[in-house]
């Protein structure tokens, strides 16, 4: 009873077009940016690492190597300034959680590429 | 002033029009019966008696089931007193239904229930005292309250503890009241109130919603 009345109040914000996709996955964060009273969209890529609560404060969190300097950024899936998440490559992985990736340097930050139906499309 | 009876659900978070998540508890407030008026004629004040949450009458004394059946109402679990102005007439009658529409215009609220009780605690948590040093020679009295009175403390009476003095002692479980919280959304169909942030007691615990004073 509890958790359905609280589940109902939380329905209202959630994603209704929830974008697909998966863990090792290169995506494109579209997220809107506050400048001022100026709003534009930046895009954030990288590699998703993991996903990880439920309801509305699921989050997943995308890693990218600028620089060589690691740069995580953990994005709630169901934020409005999160305007779009697009996979542009699927990545061969066997875990949920890619932390290891966070000791790899240069080449081996990469994961091989594994061909998967939600990146061919886009 | 406005009042309603109700009951914490829980709480969970929301976005608003900004997109910034917000801390929002869920109340389920009222329908509240009003099963009694009290007006300044026979009570010399103005006043109606609010009930929420159903029991079964079984499970109570005659008294109280003669009481409620008097506003056509079985007995109430959670009964408390809203007052009135006492220069106007009370607008409601015996049998009467308040729901949360009476919060359809608010924007902000004041909401009234009992903490959590945390048991017998100590100054540092109870008062937010320091404490003692963790080294330098301390034993044994790292979280105690130090000196609580000397010889000559309360003048006159020499050596006595202060009355009120801050120690240790049962904490929680006191009537709390939070104010000017921000109402965010009123569901008069399941009877809930969405409130930006935090409300005192456990979740199922009763609390009080009244509109806020200021």
């Amino acid at each position: 009873m509890k958790t359905e009345i609280l589940n109902a109040v939380e329905s209202k914000c959630l994603r209704k077009n929830m974008p697909h996709f998966e863990i090792g996955d290169i995506v494109d964060v579209h997220c809107k940016i506050k400048e001022g009273d100026k709003e534009r969209i930046q895009i954030f890529t990288g590699t998703v690492i993991a996903r990880r609560g439920k309801g509305i404060s699921e989050t997943f969190t995308v890693r990218r190597v600028v620089d060589e300097e690691g740069v995580e950024r953990v994005f709630p899936i169901h934020s409005p300034n999160i305007v779009d998440v697009k996979p542009v490559r699927s990545g061969k992985t066997r875990r949920a959680k890619l932390y290891f990736l966070r000791e790899r340097t240069g080449k081996s930050i990469k994961l091989a590429h594994r061909h998967s139906e939600h990146t061919v499309a886009s | 002033m406005v009042m309603l009876l109700g009951k914490k659900i829980g709480i969970t978070q929301i976005y608003d029009e900004a997109g910034r998540l917000l801390p929002a508890t869920v109340i389920h407030a009222g329908p509240c019966a009003v099963i009694q008026v009290k007006t300044v004629k026979t009570d010399g004040y103005n006043a109606v008696q609010l009930g929420y949450d159903d029991v079964k009458p079984s499970r109570r004394k005659k008294p109280q089931i003669e009481h409620a059946k008097k506003a056509n109402s079985v007995p109430k679990r959670f009964v408390k007193e809203m007052r009135l102005p006492n220069d106007t007439e009370p607008q409601y009658k015996l049998g009467d239904s308040i729901t949360v529409s009476v919060f359809a215009e608010s924007k902000i609220v004041d909401v009234i229930g009992t903490s959590k009780g945390k048991g017998f605690q100590g100054v540092m948590k109870r008062h937010h005292f320091g404490g003692m040093p963790g080294s330098h020679g301390t034993e044994r009295k790292h979280r105690s309250p130090g000196s609580i009175a000397s010889h000559g403390t309360d003048r006159g009476h020499g050596g006595n503890i202060k009355k009120g003095k801050k120690m240790g002692g049962h904490m929680g479980h006191v009537r709390i009241t939070v104010k000017n919280h921000s109402l965010i959304s009123v569901d008069q169909e399941k009877n809930l109130l969405v409130i930006k942030g935090s409300v005192p007691g456990p979740d199922g615990g009763y609390v009080i919603i009244q509109s806020a004073k200021k």
